[in-house]
């Protein structure tokens, strides 16, 4: 199972100017993936375009050819993409249905969408609540839950509809260091299922945890890629926008402090 | 919905005073203080109705084209008895209206009146537009709260003259609109995400209770308001 980009570069509608430029990137199954990049960098596009919400849904213009297993997508309604590739959006307000009274219900609505069985909805539900450790939520309205809550709950809901591809634009932008543990604990979980995952966060240190390949975008284009570690310790990250994970912050500080390197690898290997 | 849609309909063909009065009383406060929502149903409806209320008494009170018998004059302005008479009259109907929509919206779960349309047979797009009309009022109440709250935090002065409360206006009303525009956006994108526009049926989890006393009283609604339809057009009520 592979979602690929090959040279695909997009520009909004109304735009003079394109938000992407020669994009070429393949998600493989049970791998995620992080991007990184400055504000404006064009990652939340990137995840529009690998989604295939744009141009489907907000129109503008799509050059090069996206695929999974080899077959071009472009002729796919969204409908039956979404049954394919799901993605989480940075606000969970807007993730939110709006047309259900329940937490449950709530995960429980991409799938029915999708004509899931019964059973297996209820089954799927509550497996994805437990994941992200809402279980107790299950009765409450959504509307009156936390940010935070609204998140995870947002991405239970992804959790729940089995996708093959799954992209989440900073995921974690509104959780506590215990709900973005869930979480990061869930796309791991995803991913040896099987899944493949696109990871936009401006937190590397996520990424670091996570990602085996990392991609950082300036400008629209790809300015690193690699394999996360490699990528994330790269000299030329903050010039990109990007701050780099704690740990090498840590190494790049104590370097510069004249510690000698085997000691700061030893040290960080403890932590 | 049932019981909401023949009330304000009822409301419109029985005109005059007592007919409605007396349908608000049967059919809106009775159930409403057997639901236990009756304080909610008079400030809701009250708030609902109370604009377009005071501009009809106005209008037909001071303007009732014939009206003979007058009450008030106020230089060239008259108030008669007939336009007050008439006034009460649509009053009752307005009330009666806005209380049959305020006691639905109070008595029924969005996610209820979705999955029950849906179950009879409607598009649950159209269902979806039907609940998020009745969602988009509250949530742009409580963005424009945010907003007003947040512009007071950077010196808006929102209090004061009323010169100072229209020109506070002005830079709330903007990022309520705008944001609500882009919401709808990424909340549409949201859904496609998630299957909504996939063609056929959805699969239900659930079904509203719906037993046959509820059924019989809904068709004996709907019967009853055929028959006063008729009674009326007949002239047999009057």
């Amino acid at each position: 199972m592979t979602l690929a980009l090959a040279g695909v570069g997009y520009r909004y509608a109304g735009a003079a100017e394109p938000a992407l430029l020669d994009i070429n990137l393949e998600l493989r199954a049970g791998e995620v993936v992080g991007l990184a990049g400055a504000s404006e960098s064009g990652k939340t596009t990137l995840c529009l375009v690998a989604a295939g919400l744009a141009p489907r849904a907000i129109g503008g213009m799509l050059r090069g050819r996206i695929s999974i297993d080899g077959e071009d997508v472009d002729a796919w309604p969204m409908h039956r993409l979404s049954e394919r590739v799901a993605m989480g959006f940075q606000s969970p307000t807007t993730q939110l249905s709006q047309v259900t009274g329940t937490v449950f219900e709530e995960v429980a609505f991409g799938p029915m969408n999708l004509g899931v069985p019964r059973d297996e909805i209820v089954e799927r539900t509550r497996e994805a609540l437990d994941t992200l450790g809402i279980t107790e939520l299950s009765e409450r309205d959504p509307r009156r839950l936390s940010g935070g809550q609204q998140q995870l709950l947002a991405i239970a809901g992804l959790l729940a509809m089995r996708p093959a591809h799954l992209v989440l634009d900073e995921p974690t932008a509104q959780l506590d260091p215990e709900g973005t543990r869930l979480v990061t604990d869930a796309l791991a979980a995803l991913a040896t299922a099987g899944a493949s995952i696109l990871v936009a966060e401006q937190k590397t240190d996520v990424l670091a945890a996570i990602a085996s390949r990392a991609v950082v975008l300036d400008a629209g284009r790809i300015a690193l890629a690699g394999p996360t570690q490699e990528v994330l310790r790269d000299p030329r990250l903050a010039e990109l926008g990007v701050t780099p994970p704690a740990a090498v912050r840590m190494r790049l500080a104590a370097l510069a402090a004249g510690i000698d390197e085997r000691l700061i690898g030893e040290a960080l290997a403890g932590a | 919905m049932t019981l909401a849609t023949t009330t304000a309909i009822a409301a419109v063909v029985l005109g005059g005073l007592i007919g409605p009065a007396v349908l608000v009383m049967i059919a809106v406060v009775a159930p409403a203080l057997l639901a236990g929502v009756l304080g909610r149903l008079v400030r809701t409806s009250l708030f609902l109705a109370l604009p377009i209320a005071i501009s009809a008494v106005l209008v037909n009170v001071f303007f009732f084209p014939g009206g003979q018998t007058v009450l008030l004059r106020l230089g060239p302005i008259v108030a008669t008895a007939e336009g007050l008479a008439f006034a009460l009259e649509i009053l009752a109907r307005i009330m009666a209206i806005s209380g049959a929509v305020t006691l639905f919206y109070l008595t029924t779960r969005p996610a209820d009146l979705v999955i029950d349309l849906e179950r009879r047979g409607v598009s649950p797009r159209i269902a979806f537009v039907a609940n998020a009309s009745v969602q988009t009022v509250p949530a742009m109440v409580e963005r424009a709260a945010q907003i007003t709250d947040a512009q007071r935090a950077r010196g808006l002065d929102t209090q004061g003259s009323l010169w100072r409360r229209v020109r506070g206006i002005v830079p709330i009303v903007g990022p309520v609109i705008l944001g609500s525009i882009a919401e709808v956006e990424e909340r549409t994108m949201a859904l496609e995400a998630r299957g909504f526009t996939r063609p056929g049926r959805r699969t239900l989890l659930w079904a509203p209770a719906d037993s046959a006393i509820e059924a019989a009283v809904r068709w004996g609604l709907v019967a009853a308001l055929v028959a006063l339809i008729v009674l009326r057009a007949t002239g047999v009520l009057r």
